[in-house]
């Protein structure tokens, strides 16, 4: 499938910043299951510094603006050819070990909710597949939280989002990610982008879902928010540990001043 | 009367050689003599503002550290050995280092544990795959030694990040020369004041591939409240390098700029003297206020050195000191000069059990823990002591790990009496760039009470000049 | 040179300056307190010289009533009056511990031993304390502080920051004593020609340790005009807003040659001393002395921004 994706974030701010500095992970890398066939991120007046991969495979650049603005503009256009590999992350370049996602990180370090969902989940089937302890483990994280928006927040943690009874993608994710650890099992967040599924349910087009290691298949996503395996619908941007170190945009202001944020993002499936 | 403690000074056969020199020297020094030298000292070491904080203690803030005037001597032959094992052991740690953030090939041969290593704290994702310049990670390895007979050394742990305490080294030196200049004249001792030069060779040596000039070096504090602020100042004004501290630095595009006078100023080299956790809050702690915004990404797409890189603390865990004499066998091909301690890991089951049964013969750490805090030293703790810790080890027996009580050599310190023996270690500071190189010296450490075996200053600990005996 | 240690270095003079400035106002606060009373008495003299410092409301503030004993206090030792003498000079040593390294153990000393003994006056009684030995230590300390530097620090770009600094905060300080007596201490404009008047402008004098140098240099009769000349024009007298300016651009100009290139701070500063050479008294007075001297004020202090912009930030190219 063809995905266009156009995703424009702008930062506006109250009165005149001293400037920005942001590292982007806005680019994503060649895999099985995606072919970028045109990528392209601007941020007028900016500094963009060389591009580089890090060592889970995904595309870092510095973005700099030094100078007073009061505001700044990402804007995202790309063109990406997807295939369906049943959520398997196969032909990816990366480095890092998959047993160092084995650490928690403050959103998702697990409470007792958690160590009880997943004791539950997993009772008498401790010597069941991996593969099969991980789906068994998203589904139950689907049903623990039901999708709803307004009810988290950007800074939620696991812990907290269990506590709520309820979340987003984000919290899916992060949930997902400490219940796969305490199975010893590697997981991490991955962010990326998703095609409105023709369902008619509405879905966040900026996305994120959870990879677990399953020893011999490699990293699989979870979308634990669509209950589901990511499809030809994915785009896969980039990895860490939990939602800030995923973030395809992490950034600071020079001079701080309140910013109102505004994102738009629209993917598109092209006819063939 | 059999002393259990090697006396560096004599043995069985009496003086040993290389403190022969000394002999006139200590035994014609009329007592008050010694207290105007003493006094001496101190007013040198005041005067150079050479003091020394202790975290969470309140009290003076500007705290000397105790100087004893003793020397403490190595012979050629000795050093030359142990120069030998340090850099043996440098050289490994870089290149496990360089592996465990490339391939990994010690860990697929089974050698040592994956998750000591990658579930290990220090171990840092985000420079997985990368390689520094050289394939260098730590550019300064201090190692801790004790002695515990002629030709016993032991290591007691490694220090691959920032260690601290060369500015004591060198200042030691400098007041002796100054107080008993005739000493130096009379006998060969090696000199120690190249070390500011052979550390900023050994910088400007891993300047990145882009630097095509004589490369910037600077030197990252996290500010004048740190505790060792002094040594920092100190060899940043040795080097004749800027000291910066993190809203010095600015990152714009594929480098990092030094705010200067005459405008901004690339950086090519930082030898930082804070964590990890606080150099990039873009990448690490979003809260860190002392680092430089987007530094990680520079360093990784090559537009500047840190030093020591982010991520080398994987090396110095104390449950990775144990596998130190395998890195050695399996990247060196060599059989480890020096001895690592005897270790029990009380994560192991067999090994807990035996630290439980055998706890007050023995000194059990905190894995993470360091400056002789969170610690007991079984034979010199009380009943009580012994079994508070006995249940914070049964609580989290990971967190520890257990080592034999040490014999620690002794040597001779100035005491209210006269002269007496006191436990020491040394801590020699190992450089590793193009070269791998070792001025012949390190800090001597002292325990000034009498019978303890704690050498660390901020437990009473005191400071001597170390000298190397030059080669004929 | 970093521009860390270039700030600190700068902003220790200013303090060190405003120090003593503030050691100036007090006082003439005190000398003007001892007059007879007059159209208000000192508590209005009192009002007008916190007016001056724009810290009036922090006072009203904390100590509600205008007593003297309140005013000293707040201008001498108050640590939340950032521009009191024992908060200047706190933050003068603060700005130079940092630098340590770019000061002579001189200036060092200098400057550690005066805060030092503003510690031990801090403990004294108060009651045992007058007025005239605080300013007296305060003037005499600067001075100290100055003599060191001028006698032991290298002519370096340090230097020259160290001066400038000095140089702006005294000509913003000149211009607003002079604006206090001029604009806010009389209580109407009848008063014009008055003995108080006389007074005040001789206390003025006084306060800027000027009146012997005044009498020379114009002959003894007090007038508005003359005594405006002597503050604001007259290159002789060392705090006047020319010689201010005449220092300002000999150590702007030192830096440009010290770098290799000029900045903007240099035609800033070069722009004010144009003015300032070529005024004459009536101008100053056509335009109206207090406008005059709020637009020197503001000019000044543009002029400190420029210099910050070029060195003290670091990313002027």
């Amino acid at each position: 499938m063809i995905l266009t994706v156009y995703h424009k974030t702008s930062y506006d701010f109250a009165s005149p910043v001293g400037g920005i500095l942001q590292s982007h992970r806005l680019t994503p890398a060649k895999c099985e299951a995606q072919k970028i066939i045109e990528w392209q991120v601007d941020v007028p007046g900016a500094v963009m510094g060389e591009m580089f991969r890090d060592g889970a495979g995904d595309y870092i650049q510095t973005v700099s603006l030094r100078m007073p603005v009061t505001s700044i503009e990402v804007t995202v256009r790309g063109i990406v050819e997807t295939t369906d590999t049943s959520g398997i992350l196969r032909g990816h370049r990366e480095r890092v070990p998959p047993r160092a996602y084995m650490r928690d990180t403050l959103r998702t370090e697990p409470n007792r909710a958690i160590r009880d969902l997943v004791d539950e989940t997993l009772h008498g089937k401790q010597d069941a597949p991996e593969l099969e302890r991980a789906h068994l483990l998203a589904a139950a994280v689907a049903e623990a939280l039901p999708y709803r928006p307004g009810a988290t927040h950007a800074h939620t943690t696991a812990a907290e989002a269990m506590s709520e009874g309820a979340g987003v993608c984000q919290d899916h994710a992060q949930v997902l990610i400490a219940c796969a650890h305490l199975a010893d099992m590697p997981a991490r967040y991955v962010s990326g982008y998703l095609n409105a599924t023709e369902d008619g349910t509405p879905h966040e087009a900026s996305h994120a879902w959870a990879e677990i290691y399953v020893a011999g298949l490699g990293w699989i996503g979870f979308d634990a928010s669509n209950k589901c395996c990511p499809n030809e619908h994915y785009i896969r941007l980039g990895s860490g540990l939990d939602a800030e170190d995923a973030a395809p945009i992490r950034g600071l202001v020079l001079g701080g001043a309140a910013e109102t944020l505004d994102v738009t993002v629209v993917i598109e499936a092209q006819q063939q | 009367m059999t002393d259990p403690f090697f006396n560096e000074m004599y043995d069985q056969n009496g003086l040993r050689v290389p403190y022969r020199m000394l002999e006139g020297w200590y035994q014609n020094m009329p007592a008050e003599f010694r207290a105007v030298k003493q006094a001496e000292a101190e007013g040198l070491f005041r005067r150079y503002g050479i003091t020394f904080a202790v975290y969470g203690e309140g009290g003076d803030p500007d705290r000397l550290i105790p100087f004893d005037m003793f020397p403490r001597v190595f012979a050629a032959n000795e050093w030359r050995r142990l120069e030998r094992g340090i850099k043996q052991r440098a050289r490994a740690l870089n290149a496990f280092l360089s592996d465990v953030y490339d391939r990994g090939e010690i860990i697929r041969a089974g050698r040592i544990p994956a998750d000591l290593v990658y579930r290990n704290d220090a171990y840092e994702i985000a420079v997985a795959g990368f390689r520094p310049p050289l394939g260098v990670f730590s550019h300064i390895v201090g190692i801790d030694l004790v002695r515990t007979g002629a030709d016993q050394f032991y290591v007691l742990e490694d220090n691959c990040r920032t260690p601290s305490g060369v500015s004591y080294m060198l200042e030691n030196r400098e007041v002796m020369m100054r107080m008993f200049p005739h000493l130096f004249q009379e006998n060969r001792v090696a000199p120690v004041d190249g070390y500011a030069r052979l550390l900023k060779r050994t910088l400007a040596s891993v300047a990145p591939a882009k630097c095509d000039r004589d490369p910037c070096v600077v030197l990252l504090t996290p500010g004048h409240f740190n505790s060792a602020y002094y040594e920092h100042s100190f060899l940043a004004d040795l080097m004749g390098i800027e000291l910066v501290e993190g809203q010095d630095l600015f990152v714009d595009g594929d480098f990092c700029w030094m705010r200067t006078t005459e405008g901004p100023k690339k950086v090519d080299v930082i030898y930082r003297r804070i964590d990890d956790a606080y150099l990039d809050p873009l990448c690490f702690r979003p809260d860190s206020t002392l680092g430089v915004p987007g530094l990680m990404n520079v360093y990784r797409s090559g537009g500047v050195t840190i030093c020591s890189a982010p991520g080398a603390g994987v090396a110095d865990d104390k449950a990775i000191y144990t596998y130190v004499p395998e890195m050695i066998r399996f990247y060196l091909g060599e059989a480890p000069i020096l001895e690592n301690v005897p270790t029990w890991q009380c994560a192991k089951p067999d090994d807990l059990k035996y630290v439980q049964e055998n706890i007050a013969d023995l000194v059990v750490k905190e894995v993470h823990g360091s400056g002789g805090y969170g610690m007991l030293v079984g034979p010199k703790a009380d009943k009580a002591t012994i079994e508070t810790f006995a249940a914070k080890l049964a609580a989290n027996p990971s967190n520890y790990i257990a080592q034999p009580t040490l014999a620690l050599s002794t040597c001779p310190t100035f005491v209210e009496e006269g002269i007496a023996p006191r436990h020491v270690d040394l801590r020699p500071y190992c450089l590793v760039g193009r070269d791998v190189e070792l001025v012949p010296g390190g800090l001597t450490r002292v325990a000034l009470t009498e019978g303890s075996l704690v050498v660390n200053s901020s437990q009473g600990g005191g400071v001597k000049d170390t000298w190397v005996i030059a080669e004929e | 040179m970093l521009s860390r240690t270039a700030a600190n270095l700068f902003w220790m003079a200013r303090y060190l300056e405003r120090s003593e400035t503030t050691a100036r106002l007090l006082d003439l606060g005190f000398r003007n307190a001892l007059l007879p009373n007059a159209g208000g008495g000192f508590r209005n003299e009192w009002s007008a010289i916190l007016q001056s410092k724009g810290t009036l409301q922090q006072f009203t503030d904390k100590y509600g009533d205008l007593v003297q004993r309140n005013a000293e206090s707040f201008l001498f030792f108050d640590l939340e009056n950032p521009s009191s003498v024992a908060s200047c000079i706190t933050a003068a040593r603060e700005n130079a511990r940092i630098v340590r390294t770019a000061l002579t153990s001189q200036v060092w000393d200098a400057i550690n031993v005066s805060y030092q003994e503003l510690k031990a006056l801090t403990r004294r009684e108060r009651s045992s304390l007058e007025v005239p030995e605080l300013t007296d230590w305060t003037l005499r300390t600067a001075a100290l502080i100055r003599g060191a530097i001028e006698t032991t620090q290298l002519r370096n770009d340090g230097y020259r920051f160290m001066n400038l600094g000095y140089a702006v905060e005294r000509a913003d300080n000149t211009a607003r004593l002079l604006d206090v007596k001029y604009y806010v201490l009389l209580p109407s404009v009848a008063y014009v020609g008055s003995g108080l008047d006389n007074y005040q402008w001789t206390t003025l004098l006084r306060a800027l340790s000027a009146h012997r140098a005044y009498n020379w240099a114009y002959g003894g009769e007090l007038s508005a005009a003359q005594i405006a000349h002597f503050l604001i024009l007259n290159p002789k007298f060392p705090r006047s807003l020319l010689s201010c300016s005449i220092e300002a651009n000999e150590h702007l100009d030192h830096l440009g040659r010290i770098y290799g290139r000029s900045s903007p701070a240099q035609e800033a500063a070069r722009k004010l001393l144009g003015e300032l050479a070529e005024a004459r008294i009536e101008d100053v007075f056509d335009e109206g002395l207090h406008e005059f001297l709020t637009r020197m004020i503001s000019e000044n202090a543009g002029l400190g921004q420029c210099i910050s912009d070029q060195y003290l930030t670091g990313e002027a190219r």
